[in-house]
């Protein structure tokens, strides 16, 4: 088969779920050789087309030919072995097996006697990561790599299976930039190979970087498949989102003041030397750096939520004593923190029970719990916030992770929070609900909060803050003003 | 939910809302009273609801621990230990009997206190911290006893043991029924009116959420433990006025019947869901079944393999709940 021939022919897909249509009669091709872009809001249907594709669901109608042939998978193995192949977002590596074990997951190389033959399994396992250029000991144990290195273990372990389709999802979510280089790289190896890679994402740059075509979802349909070259951004966003979202980036000015939180000389037993750092007022400024710079060991070390081992806290000039997270709740300092799931929220939990946890007096009455009180300022904080949800009831689990976000928002704004920590606000959040929680942050800072937001994504810095500072090896490594960003002069800082 | 209710969502709240141990249990009700003559009787129902007060209030102290995700496998030693000390006090030291109670009740707080610490200060696995007071207790009781029951107890506490609440002459409620429903009524309180209440809960819904609002987790997972053991005593003096004596192996094994009380009435074994009402309803459950095959003269060992496929019928019917909550996203 030769470059330029249709690899993956979809025909007419559609999948139902009990009151959900999830995808209505999805027809497109993805050429060989190609990296194909699928872009969509959360709910677009990427998800469940991949699922289709890899016979974890069966579709209601329609089908598609892989490699010129009616293809009828029903399970994901039976997909691996035809040579399509899935690199999912959440890694589903084993944590305690080593990098060559992990590849050849199931599929030991065995020895005449019948043993497994070690000496070949890390051989051929050594032979998939050189191809990809990847200096990688094969004997490590997959826990002790980044989540960029286990990326890169996954994307072998597809490659394994001879892939000639390789489907990466959202590969970009929890890489830095200059990880996310380092991917870019293996894709164009693979590419160079012969593999066709369907790369799902929600950052637009990366798809003008690396796609060459690119496909549209929205509400379970397909709205277009075209040439990068045929878009541009705005317009690819607008077909996404249905709407014209405006500015991607909705930066409100506002009026900056004193300072409200001071940090001098802050250091931890582990990362942390001298990071010293200031917020004002009506500021928003923004921490960017590497993963494991040490972005938001600063943050929880202010927040009381690690121990310090030097370092003073200032806030409204006055020395403050933060010792744990009840004393920065005093001095009404704020966290929605990175993992938003596991450490923000109590899933199981309502709306209510989530809005009011961190000072409960606000909805006592006589020192009992009042349920009336508590509806009302979930309610409060829903209409503010234009949460959607059908009640304050609702268990956040059930929420989308824009509306999570805000119900972590609601929890700090209830105990009229001054200083607010953001830790990667709108990973995993789609375009529209983004802009949402950019307004927000815009509007608190215009109100006189001081708010600080940790993020991998340069441009959404770049977009929102009045200031950055940089962090690299557990100290602030530079500063930029607002009148100065730009992309590369943060990356400076970064890594040099 | 805001909406008027239709009927299908009453019944399906009804089936899979907090109290889902309630259409079952009414289900059984009906089924004793007509197959056993007797189950209908007001004799019957203050006898049933006495064998269960014991095992109802030891599940209303093991609900707070289990609503932190935990199980107190201590439990029913702590109540044998207690039960052995309250004696001891009454008889060796003719302490006054509610000195003696308040004292036996502290012991069993400290007990749980300890056990506790060793989770949130030393790291110690609450499973095995609670496995070795466990076995520490009832080796305390054999020891300390000789293996011996503590007897000799004076009549002064045959009251709230074997007494009834009497109105006008008439004996109308047993006394432990009565703390049964005064423990419930408290522990219904504390869970859902009171700030450390919800604490318990939020930590059980996820820890690290709680601590990063503010809240000394550590703290709540140690009193839940006191709290447990505490209540644990309290049924250890209950039991040694029932008994009339200390029993080296008063209490074995009632860890476990707690446990099965609790998750009949819902509370998960991951923390932060339940409610107190259903665990008394729980409980009431387990007493309703016991009490009718006990009617229908099935035999005590027929009726533990009874329990266990009830006890696993009720654990696949919310693995199926959540499931279908899972699903329904």
């Amino acid at each position: 088969m030769n470059r330029g021939e249709v690899i993956l022919d979809i025909k007419n897909i559609t999948k139902t779920f009990p009151g959900v249509k999830a995808l209505t009669d999805v027809s497109f091709q993805v050429k060989k050789g190609s990296v194909h872009a699928l872009v969509g809001e959360n709910g677009a249907g990427k998800s469940t087309l991949i699922k289709v594709l890899t016979g974890v669901y069966k579709a209601d109608g329609g089908g598609f030919l892989f490699k010129g042939e009616e293809a009828h998978v029903t399970k994901p193995l039976e997909a691996q072995k035809l040579g399509l192949s899935v690199v999912h977002q959440e890694l589903k590596l084993s944590e305690t097996l080593t990098v060559a074990e992990n590849i050849f997951l199931g599929r030991p190389f065995m020895t005449k006697a019948h043993l497994v033959d070690w000496k070949k399994l890390r051989e051929e396992a050594r032979k998939l990561l050189d191809s990809l250029n990847v200096d990688l000991d094969v004997n490590r144990e997959v826990f002790r790599l980044s989540i960029a290195q286990k990326q890169i273990v996954e994307i072998c372990k597809a490659m394994s299976f001879q892939s000639d389709l390789l489907i990466m999802d959202e590969p970009s979510a929890t890489l830095t930039d200059k990880e996310l280089d380092c991917l870019f790289h293996i894709i164009d190896i693979l590419k160079k190979q012969g593999v066709t890679i369907v790369y799902i994402s929600h950052r637009m740059e990366e798809i003008f970087r690396i796609a060459d075509t690119v496909t549209i979802l929205r509400d379970g349909t397909h709205v277009a498949t075209m040439g990068v070259e045929e878009v541009d951004r705005p317009k690819l966003i607008s077909m996404m989102v249905g709407r014209e979202i405006g500015d991607e980036y909705p930066k409100l000015e506002s009026e900056i003041g004193d300072i409200a939180l001071e940090v001098k000389n802050l250091s931890t037993k582990k990362l942390l030397h001298d990071v010293s750092f200031h917020v004002r007022h009506g500021e928003i400024v923004g921490f960017s750096g590497l993963v494991g710079a040490g972005r938001t060991e600063t943050v929880r070390a202010v927040f009381g939520a690690d121990k310090r081992t030097g370092g003073e806290i200032f806030i409204d000039g006055k020395q403050v004593r933060i010792q744990s997270v009840i004393d920065a709740v005093k001095h009404k300092i704020a966290l929605a923190p990175e993992d938003r799931k596991q450490q923000g929220l109590v899933l199981i939990h309502s709306i209510n029970y989530n809005t009011s946890i961190v000072n409960l007096d606000q909805v006592c009455t006589g020192g009992f719990l009042d349920a009336k009180k508590e509806k009302a300022l979930a309610q409060k904080y829903i209409d503010m916030l234009a949460t959607a949800t059908p009640s304050t009831e609702q268990e956040v689990r059930l929420l989308s992770g824009g509306n999570q976000q805000k119900v972590v928002l609601s929890k700090w704004l209830a105990v009229d929070s001054d200083i607010l920590f953001f830790d990667e606000p709108t990973r995993g959040i789609d375009v529209g609900a983004k802009a949402e929680i950019y307004k927000l942050m815009c509007r608190l800072a215009q109100q006189g909060k001081a708010v600080v937001m940790i993020s991998s994504d340069l441009p959404e810095l770049i977009g929102i803050c009045d200031r950055i500072y940089i962090m690299r090896e557990g100290t602030i490594s530079g500063c930029v003003e607002r009148a100065d960003f730009s992309q590369e002069r943060v990356m400076e800082y970064a890594v040099s | 939910m805001d909406k008027p209710k239709t009927l299908k969502d009453r019944l399906t709240s009804l089936i899979f809302g907090d109290y889902m141990i309630l259409l079952p249990a009414l289900i059984l009700v009906v089924i004793w009273t007509v197959v056993a003559p007797n189950f209908m009787t007001y004799s019957n129902w203050m006898n049933l609801l006495r064998q269960v007060s014991l095992i109802a209030i030891l599940a209303a102290g093991m609900f707070f621990p289990m609503l932190t995700g935990a199980i107190d496998l201590g439990l029913g030693s702590v109540v044998g230990i207690t039960g052995i000390v309250f004696a001891k006090l009454l008889v060796d030291y003719q302490m006054n009997t509610l000195l003696a109670a308040i004292l036996t009740v502290l012991l069993g707080a400290a007990i749980g206190a300890a056990a506790g610490i060793l989770i949130t200060k030393f790291g110690v696995p609450s499973f095995i911290a609670t496995l070795g007071v466990q076995f520490i207790g009832r080796g305390m009781c054999y020891v300390i006893t000789n293996s011996y029951p503590v007897s000799g107890l004076p009549d002064s506490i045959a009251w709230f043991g074997r007494g009834y609440l009497s109105v006008g002459g008439t004996d109308l409620i047993p006394w432990p029924v009565v703390f049964m429903f005064i423990v419930f009524a408290v522990v219904a309180f504390i869970t859902t009116k009171t700030k450390f209440g919800r604490f318990v809960y939020t930590v059980g819904g996820n820890e690290e959420a709680a601590y990063l609002s503010g809240i000394n987790s550590q703290a709540i997972r140690t009193s839940v433990f006191a709290i447990c053991d505490g209540i644990g005593a309290l049924v250890a003096v209950i039991l040694v006025s029932r008994l009339n004596s200390g029993q080296p192996q008063g209490g074995t094994g009632w860890e476990f019947k707690a446990v099965i009380a609790s998750v009949m009435g819902g509370a998960s074994l991951s923390g932060g869901k339940g409610n107190a009402i259903g665990v008394a309803l729980g409980a009431i459950f387990v007493g309703v079944l016991e009490n009718g095959m006990t009617l229908l003269n099935i035999s005590s060992y027929h009726q533990q393999v009874v329990q266990g496929v009830v006890l696993i019928l009720a654990i696949m019917f919310d693995v199926y709940k959540n499931r279908r909550l899972a699903e329904a996203k």
